[in-house]
């Protein structure tokens, strides 16, 4: 376990020296953005795919790419690659734009597999062609869809599609004496998003997985731009249900920082307790579904009556069982009663009591330990590769976590430690949920202490047109990011959503390889990723 | 396995009373919103707050229309906070599930005054049913009929097309220790094939609209669809737009309309068991006209 405290030096500074651009910001004749909170470079198109694998090489993470139609201001299309540095508290948005002419960009995704989906995802909704990608075949718009480019501004929301022909994707094939493929979904077995899981199988170890998404696009990020701002933190509430208030407070965030506004105190600690009780109610769910996936039933009974504990505190906080509705632009809707608070440390006791004996129950079963050890093994190389984050990066040696290394909301205040554990297996992903439950019990407790009275709330002045901002949380998840443009008369012109579930995919895929079928589920449970959070 | 047991009887019974004794409700529930629609001055306010258009005016001369539409709301409480005058009140009601998609809306009009405010109502609110509305024979007959049929123990398959995931959690929570759906004979299946019911979230993506078509038809009949949440009745606050269709009776025929963003277990008990006929419609003028 590393400590939260940590002093952060200016490190891109240092890097970005040699690189010849400034980071000073970006403006360009037409138009004038501001930014507050990140580092903004501009690079040629010719010169992008050597600076970002520059960046790479010198230790960056790219924790995003996106692209925004600004051929109205005669800008073309403008892409975006965030990256960040362990030792930067910045984020650094690295920028380019491609002409309505060519429409090319240079895909990196052979060197970079974390942007695989989202190079293809631009395809799909710009119209733009990412150059040299392995697999630029369509991921979001599925294959029966027709020709169109829903982000472009030229596209109208309320387009009526005709009626879609049948079926038409395209799995590749995998051929072999004995070798069988098992076609799931997307509706699934369980009580879960819908998704298709192509297993191809010797026997009864997995020896491939192919995964197709996508089919829950609601065109969420397209919906943004038709919202006005007072509404549109509920689209943002209902990206992924089960973070609900980290999505919330991650776009507030965004819209706080492009008002330049400061939210106060006790908001910010309002948001921290919510976090972390999303992070409980979550894990704790989790760890009784892992167990229940390894045949122990009654231990997941007691995992699911504990989040119910939690979800009860949610309910007397927020007036909903899954925290929504109560953050807003500008802090909190409104204040909690002294009653209220009471009850959620009453609540918070008798939960960490009862989590105590869960842990004692779980310990108990060798049989439980031995199923997930060694099960579902992602390597700490191929995390590192994959770009994987969240609480699957930090099982498998990951050392990432938004609350230490880009505080926000009450989190610099707080003292709590990330743990990381290098096994990468199911047990291990586990553990860190563990870990996480306990951390969070102490950031819980001190914030809690620290709640005194005051506003929650300030009016935020109106947003000034041409203003990009970017939003970070660390979901119980991992790392969940919110661009924002804002328009002329405060709208939004772009909403860029960043779950963590779309770059932690390809990290089951490779998990998976050569366990046998019957433990997929528990290897899937293990990752609990979101469906509606990468397909939006 | 001696811990099992001692924590088990430690822990002793958690499951609630809910339907055979009255719900426990978290004081802070935000439920329906009630409405006085009689003495309503000015529904503009929250008609501008609302997310999802759930409250909606429509104006042509000197004459206000007000439309609130139950299957739209997110129980987000924005219409009261904006209501100036306290005609909009956020109560803990939250068995809202009903048979047919309008009994989910109540209009109401108005004279407008000189100031754009309105005068007393004109046209007395229609939409939702009179209390306890009394079936009609031909819906008794079907009613009586499904009863006897799938009244008492009941195969359930979930289906989600589309949704954040936020109905699918409290769907899951049927099955924990606390709501034990099986203590009334319900289960869920793995299989459409398995099924009497399908329980459906939407807001129906065209990406999952095909797959839903393909469920409906392997689910043998006699059969119960019941769409789930506001995005399952109307499409919510993803409304209807290039990648959605918005509402689950758009796609296939639904039998039970369940509320809620998302429906709370209690509300989607409620639901289950009104498509059933072994629980009443609960929703009626006077919750939004009290």
């Amino acid at each position: 376990m590393t400590q939260s405290s940590k002093a952060f030096t200016s490190k891109f500074d240092q890097i970005l020296a040699p690189y010849g651009f400034s980071s000073a910001g970006w403006s360009e004749a037409n138009e004038a953005e501001v930014s507050r909170a990140e580092i903004h470079a501009v690079v040629a198109l010719a010169d992008f795919r050597s600076t970002v694998t520059r960046l790479i090489e010198d230790g960056c993470r790219l924790a995003s790419v996106f692209a925004e139609d600004r051929s109205h201001a005669g800008l073309g299309f403008l892409i975006y690659y965030v990256f960040d540095h362990r030792e930067d508290v910045r984020f650094l948005l690295l920028r380019t734009s491609v002409s309505e002419d060519s429409m090319v960009f240079p895909s990196v995704s052979a060197e970079i597999p974390a942007v695989n989906w989202q190079e293809r995802e631009m395809q799909d909704m710009f119209g733009l062609v990412a150059e040299g990608h392995p697999n630029p075949r369509r991921v979001a718009l599925h294959d029966n869809w027709p020709d169109i480019h829903p982000l472009r501004k030229d596209f109208p929301i309320d387009t009526v599609l005709p009626p879609f022909e049948g079926e038409q994707h395209v799995y590749r094939p995998t051929l072999g004496e004995g070798v069988f493929q098992i076609p799931v979904g997307p509706v699934h077995a369980g009580i879960i998003e819908p998704g298709h899981f192509n297993f191809a199988v010797a026997g009864e170890p997995i020896l491939y997985l192919q995964l197709r998404m996508f089919y829950t696009h609601k065109g969420t990020e397209k919906r943004f731009e038709h919202m006005p701002l007072r509404h549109a933190v509920y689209l943002a509430e209902s990206i992924s249900g089960d973070s609900s208030f980290s999505h919330g407070t991650a776009f507030c965030q965004a819209v706080e920082c492009a008002s330049g506004a400061e939210i106060p105190i006790r908001a910010k600690r309002m948001r921290t307790i919510l976090l972390e009780l999303e992070r409980l109610y979550n894990h704790v769910g989790d760890i009784g579904a892992i167990v229940n996936d390894v045949g122990f039933g009654i231990a997941n009974a007691h995992g699911a009556r504990l989040r119910e504990m939690i979800l009860c505190v949610n309910e007397e906080l927020c007036g909903s069982r899954l925290l929504r509705g109560l953050v807003c632009p500008g802090g909190m809707r409104y204040d909690w009663t002294e009653q209220q608070t009471t009850r959620c440390r009453e609540g918070l006791q008798i939960f960490a009591a009862e989590f105590t004996d869960l842990m004692k129950l779980i310990d108990s079963s060798d049989s439980t330990r031995d199923r997930l050890e060694h099960t579902g093994i992602l390597h700490p190389d191929k995390a590192v590769d994959l770009g994987i984050i969240g609480v699957s990066g930090r099982a498998s040696g990951v050392d990432r976590d938004l609350r230490r290394d880009h505080p926000y909301a009450a989190y610099d205040e707080a003292s709590f430690a990330v743990p990381v554990y290098q096994a990468g297996d199911v047990f291990s992903r586990m553990l860190v949920r563990v870990d996480e439950i306990v951390q969070s019990m102490r950031i819980l407790k001190d914030t809690l202490e620290r709640l005194v009275p005051g506003p929650c709330l300030v009016t935020l002045p109106p947003l000034p047109a041409n203003c990009v901002a970017l939003g970070a949380v660390e979901g119980w998840r991992g790392e969940i990011l919110h661009w924002i443009r804002t328009g002329p008369d405060g709208r939004l012109e772009r909403c860029k959503i960043k779950d963590p579930s779309l770059s932690n995919w390809p990290a089951l895929v490779e998990a998976v390889q050569g366990n046998i079928v019957p433990d997929f589920p528990v290897i899937n449970k293990s990752f609990n990723l979101s469906y509606s959070g990468t397909d939006r | 396995m001696f811990h099992i047991l001692k924590k088990s009887v430690q822990t002793g019974l958690v499951t609630i009373g809910y339907p055979h004794r009255p719900a426990q409700i978290p004081e802070h529930f935000r439920g329906a919103p009630s409405f006085e629609l009689a003495g309503w001055q000015d529904a503009r306010p929250s008609a501008e707050a609302c997310p999802t258009g759930a409250i909606a005016i429509e104006e042509s001369e000197a004459r206000r229309r007000v439309t609130i539409d139950y299957g739209l709301c997110i129980y987000c409480g924005q219409c009261a906070e904006a209501d100036p005058s306290g005609a909009v009140k956020i109560t803990r009601d939250f068995e809202l599930a009903v048979r047919a998609r309008g009994d989910l809306v109540t209009t109401a009009e108005y004279p407008l005054t000189s100031d754009g405010r309105q005068g007393p109502v004109a046209v007395v609110p229609t939409g939702l049913p009179a209390a306890h509305r009394t079936l009609q024979p031909l819906e008794q007959k079907l009613q009586q009929r499904i009863h006897d049929i799938l009244g008492r123990s009941l195969a359930i398959r979930e289906v989600d097309a589309g949704s954040c995931n936020g109905c699918e959690m409290e769907i899951g929570a049927l099955n924990n220790p606390v709501y034990d759906l099986e203590r009334l004979g319900i289960h869920f299946v793995a299989s459409p094939r398995h099924a009497d019911m399908l329980l459906v979230t939407g807001p129906v993506t065209r990406n999952m609209e095909l797959a839903l078509q393909k469920t409906y038809r392997a689910t043998p009949a006699p059969k119960i669809v019941v769409a789930v949440g506001a995005c399952g009745i109307s499409g919510g606050i993803f409304g209807n737009h290039y990648a959605t269709i918005g509402a689950v009776d758009a796609v296939v025929p639904v039998d039970v309309f369940i509320p809620g963003c998302p429906p709370r277990p209690q509300a989607l008990l409620h639901g289950i068991l009104l498509a059933l006929g072994r629980m009443e419609q609960r929703l009626n003028s006077s919750d939004a006209g009290r």
